[in-house]
């Protein structure tokens, strides 16, 4: 059966490792903090202005000056920072943030992403999208494999604007785990109970499938 | 000791005129200049160029200022909270520039810093980058970035003395110190204004040489644009 959102960020989840920063889109992105394997320190950067992001606060402690990207109210862990936008900036260009997790409307097989713009539709802007994609070492998307009208979002070539050039690395959708590799999308993982086949059915871009692909532990 | 404290909004806005071009900081509706943006509305100026992370609601922040139709051109990188934004955008009665967040950061930071231009990888192979000059560094493409000209910026910090030094209060931080220093005349209205050596010049975030006018606030709503709590235990 194909993965929830909330199956999605668990499998995401398990790409951390102890001692990264990661930076959090929202939506799907954001429901990854709550799925962090035991033994693990991971501190969230929101680009606002926050390391060491922590859980929504308990009803009633709300504090309009402590916010996330996604105007939700937040608290700060133990050892947080607070820093303006430049230097929250300066985190992601810098490559200092180890880890970038998006949502995304399209992916091309050479890891162009489109997110921010439906010409005519939605303009709503690219926020800190594109500053995060195109200095990011280690950027996954998240997302369903396939639109509201059932097509493919996992493209030869992106038909939105672009947010970045060949910039993604990895995508986990509800269908199966795929690196992005020179080759085009080489499928890694398949979700419990779905096929190759049923991945490849789903995927409109060139996909690679090896001897080794195993069914996602979740 | 440079006299900077003005009474209120309204005085703190003296000089304002049509077809400026005026900053805002802010994140969403965290650390706006409440009280500057209602006098500004109050004094009618229209034409205004504005830059500012975001535009409002419909009916608060800049959104107050979109109402009235005092905003010709926004330039912003995330204007999704706003439909009367984006009716006007789409009606064409209103300009938009769309700047990738960090970008929006550093022309604000490099404006108040002396530093023209500057290039980023931020934007590359996107329509962020038509029209703008790219160079490779490192094995990697840029493009060159402007900084912005702003004869206003107005800020909100959470504690500030006489000598317009300013604390910020969480995420509300944000655009606020770099658009203080990119402003021509920089407005700064805070919640609590104390006597100069009230505040200790270890925890500055913002030296007085980037404030040229300062007030206390007053009635401030500081609204939550997405509340999302957990419930008590």
């Amino acid at each position: 059966m194909a993965l929830d959102k909330t199956g999605i960020a668990r499998r995401i989840a398990q790409e951390m490792k102890d001692g990264f920063y990661v930076n959090l889109g929202i939506g799907i992105p954001t429901l990854v903090a709550n799925y962090i394997p035991e033994g693990i320190s991971i501190e969230f950067q929101s680009e606002n202005g926050i390391l060491g992001m922590g859980p929504f606060p308990i009803e009633g402690t709300e504090d309009p000056d402590l916010i996330n990207a996604g105007k939700q109210t937040i608290t700060a862990l133990p050892g947080a920072a607070f820093f303006d936008s430049a230097m929250s900036f300066g985190m992601i260009r810098g490559q200092h943030v180890h880890m970038t997790v998006l949502g995304a409307m399209e992916v091309a097989q050479n890891g162009d992403i489109a997110n921010w713009k439906i010409p005519g539709k939605m303009v709503k802007g690219m926020g800190g999208a594109m500053d995060l994609v195109a200095s990011a070492d280690n950027i996954i998307v998240a997302m369903m494999h396939t639109n509201r009208a059932g097509e493919s979002k996992l493209l030869t070539k992106c038909t939105l604007p672009i947010t970045g050039v060949s910039c993604v690395r990895k995508v986990v959708t509800d269908l199966a785990v795929l690196d992005i590799t020179p080759q085009g999308f080489e499928l890694r993982e398949v979700a419990p109970g779905i096929s190759v086949e049923d991945v490849r059915n789903a995927t409109e871009g060139k996909l690679i499938v090896g001897d080794n692909v195993r069914e996602m532990e979740i | 000791m440079i006299r900077k404290v003005v009474k209120d909004a309204k005085e703190a806005i003296v000089g304002i005129e049509n077809a400026m071009t005026c900053m805002f900081g802010g994140f969403g509706l965290s650390g706006i200049p409440e009280n500057s943006i209602q006098a500004i509305r109050d004094n009618g100026v229209k034409n205004l160029t504005c830059i500012s992370n975001n535009a409002g609601v419909d009916d608060f922040g800049l959104g107050l200022l979109l109402q009235t139709r005092q905003i010709k051109k926004m330039i912003s990188s995330y204007v999704g909270e706003n439909d009367l934004f984006e009716k006007l955008m789409l009606s064409g009665e209103l300009e938009v520039e769309l700047v990738p967040q960090g970008t929006l950061a550093e022309r604000c930071r490099a404006a108040g810093a002396g530093i023209p231009a500057f290039f980023t990888p931020a934007g590359y192979g996107t329509e962020v980058a038509e029209g703008k000059e790219v160079r490779w560094f490192n094995g990697k493409p840029h493009i060159l970035e402007n900084a912005f000209e702003a004869d206003f910026a107005f800020v909100k910090a959470w504690k500030g003395d006489e000598a317009g030094n300013l604390i910020f209060k969480g995420t509300a931080r944000n655009f606020n110190p770099l658009m203080a220093m990119a402003g021509k005349i920089t407005v700064a209205e805070v919640e609590e204004l104390l006597p100069a050596g009230s505040l200790d010049p270890n925890q500055i975030h913002t030296p007085g040489i980037f404030v040229q006018r300062i007030f206390e606030g007053v009635n401030y709503e500081k609204r939550i644009e997405n509340r999302t709590v957990r419930p008590k235990a």
